[in-house]
């Protein structure tokens, strides 16, 4: 599903990421980790096709409208409510009811009863959770995940792992994280970058 | 190898040929009439113009190729052409000052529709730089600055009939400015301006170009050490 | 739904968006609408006595380009607030879809600015004919094509919004001939036809190249 051969991206003279492979069969769970700086934003960026690799090769089977995507920024409008960001997203990625589809996911990660307040109310646990939902909105099938356990409270993380839990096995999915530990289980494939 | 080697021959030969254009212009071509001896210097005005437009293209079609070809390659040779056409337009400009003010008595004039032009065009290409140091290096930087060449590109041909049209009602043109008629020796000797200065123009290009080559390998170089 | 259809919902919704974002944030519009009144009101101490209607109609482009720059250099701010760009990058919608809606939302505050000063210049300073409104028309529609893309470019620069003046003020020129020209030239019609040449060639152009601004 997903190939990389001998990554490098660079920013001028600064190097993110220098020789990574790896390669990842359709349905794997490949977690990524390493300490702060190590690329593992770089790599999830190039995963999602947000930016190029400046040298190497990386194959994503699939098309763009296929895949879901959680950065270090929630990808939201900050002025929109809940719903009304929902709704644009789910216009743009052709969501067949969006509505019910919206409403579904705001209820699963406990938003339902903030639906209609904008996110720069939201606390950051709360907007990483309605980050997630954009994410899942289109249900794709590669979820390219960047550190999502982030600002996440312990009920945001519950909600997180069970989705998880469901979704490995169903899904491919690229997760990178500071605690390994917790989706260790769910992983097959690990990349350590340094 | 041998792009290597041409370049020492290339610039000899552009000097050589510079030097013969000086002598043709400023001494051998017969004087003008109307004009006398301020009309030399447009043997190097127009030539010089013409290559900063040349150089401008030039630019544009490299950024072009990067976009849909891609290639850090091309980023380099249309920054480099870009920026030969900002110097060859800062001398449009100054010769262009310089012949005002030997026609004219005026060191600038904004019914001269050419002069005003390449005050646009230098502008913009001035905001090309800002633009490029502003941006951190990397696919982002070479796409915008391909994308803002196209549109300097575009700028010429609209911003030539705009000119035109303003200079309608807005400056009226108080000098006619055609361009001296030429008898066969001048033209001779215009030709001869012209092929140097292209010539001139293509040999700075390439040493430019190599030496931003050498600094891109030696910063590889250096981190493949490192 | 076929693709022009799908194509026309986004550029719907996305414009939508922006124009219910700035409803409700409300910065923009008004300090559009009291720049553009302040600086005609600057104009009136700047322009010594006998100068000529043809004087005045000049800075009242003047005034409209810069306003035109206040409200792009904030076009983007709230896809840069939220990193909502990476969002709509992301999305299968076509890319240049993204560079329309912000378009014509970005048109829409400049149509309510001009809304306001052309009736404030006619009292002010001369009268406005129709000659001159379509010339108005016709290059805002150009400098919100060309500026939300150079707005866009701004937004990746270190610089930010300092600059979007550097990069929009040389292809505004053009914009700035016809527009004058339009408003007091005895030969208005060829102005606009000038205006609408560049709008087809910058429109054309920022439509092609927009893609290319924000994907890496």
């Amino acid at each position: 599903m997903i190939t990389g051969e001998d990554l490098e991206k660079r920013y001028g003279r600064k190097r993110a990421l220098q020789g990574v492979s790896f390669d990842l069969p359709r349905r794997g769970f490949l977690l990524v980790t390493g300490p702060n700086g190590s690329g593992k934003t770089t790599l999830l960026r190039l995963v999602a096709g947000l930016s190029a690799p400046t040298r190497g090769t990386l194959t994503v089977d699939g098309e763009r409208v296929d895949l879901g995507y959680v950065g270090h920024e929630p990808l939201l409008y900050r002025e929109l409510t809940a719903l009304e960001n929902l709704d644009l997203f789910g216009r743009l990625y052709r969501v067949p009811e969006r509505r019910e589809r919206s409403g579904m996911l705001l209820e699963r990660f406990g938003l339902w009863d903030v639906r209609a307040d904008r996110v720069s109310t939201f606390s950051r646990g709360m907007t990483q959770r309605l980050a997630l939902c954009r994410a899942l909105l289109h249900d794709p099938s590669l979820l390219v995940l960047d550190e999502p356990f982030t600002a996440l409270d312990d009920d945001g993380a519950a909600l997180l792992d069970g989705e998880l839990a469901s979704l490995a096995g169903e899904r491919t999915i690229v997760l990178s994280t500071h605690d390994p530990a917790r989706v260790a289980p769910l992983a097959t494939h690990t990349l350590a970058l340094t | 190898m041998s792009s290597r080697n041409s370049l020492p021959i290339l610039a000899f030969s552009a000097a050589g040929l510079l030097g013969v254009a000086v002598v043709l212009a400023l001494l051998v071509a017969p004087e003008d009439a109307d004009q006398g001896v301020s009309q030399r210097i447009f043997y190097f005005h127009v030539p010089i113009a013409l290559t900063a437009y040349a150089c401008f293209g030039l630019g544009a079609w490299k950024a072009l190729r990067l976009l849909w070809v891609g290639g850090e390659r091309r980023d380099l040779e249309s920054y480099t052409w870009i920026h030969q056409g900002t110097i060859f337009g800062a001398l449009t400009l100054i010769t262009g000052s310089i012949w005002a003010k030997a026609s004219w008595g005026v060191w600038w004039s904004w019914g001269s529709n050419q002069l005003v032009l390449f005050l646009v065009l230098f502008l913009f290409y001035c905001a090309y730089f800002m633009l490029r140091f502003s941006i951190e290096e990397g696919s982002r930087r070479e796409r915008i600055c391909a994308v803002y060449a196209l549109f300097g590109v575009a700028l010429i041909p609209v911003s030539f009939f705009a000119i035109r049209l303003a200079s309608d009602f807005i400056h009226p043109t108080v000098f006619t400015r055609d361009g001296p008629q030429m008898t066969g020796s001048m033209f001779g000797a215009f030709l001869v301006c012209w092929a140097a200065i292209t010539l001139l123009a293509y040999v700075m290009y390439r040493t430019e170009l190599v030496g931003k080559r050498t600094d891109a390998n030696l910063r590889e170089l250096r981190e493949a050490l490192s | 739904m076929n693709a022009l259809a799908l194509y026309t919902a986004d550029v719907v919704a996305l414009a939508r968006k922006d124009l219910k974002l700035e409803l409700r944030a409300r910065d923009t519009l008004p300090a559009m609408l009291l720049f553009v009144l302040s600086t005609l009101a600057v104009f009136h101490f700047a322009l010594p006595a006998g100068t000529g209607d043809d004087a005045a109609f000049g800075l009242l482009w003047i005034a409209i380009v810069f306003t035109a720059l206040l409200g792009l250099a904030r076009a983007w701010a709230p896809e840069r607030e939220g990193g909502a760009l990476d969002g709509l990058v992301l999305a299968p919608c076509d890319r240049s879809a993204i560079w329309l809606g912000k378009t014509l939302a970005t048109l829409a505050f400049l149509a309510a600015a001009e809304l306001v000063a052309l009736p404030a210049f006619a009292l002010l300073f001369a009268p406005v004919d129709l000659v001159a409104v379509a010339g108005v028309a016709l290059a805002s529609i150009g400098i919100c094509a060309v500026g939300s893309l150079l707005a866009a470019m701004a937004a990746a620069s270190r610089g930010r919004e300092v600059i979007l003046p550097l990069l929009f003020l040389p292809l505004a020129i053009p914009l700035v001939v016809g527009g004058v020209g339009a408003g007091i030239s005895p030969e208005g019609a060829t102005y606009l036809s000038f205006l609408g040449l560049y709008d087809l060639v910058f429109a054309i152009l920022a439509w092609a190249t927009f893609e290319y601004v924000v994907t890496e």
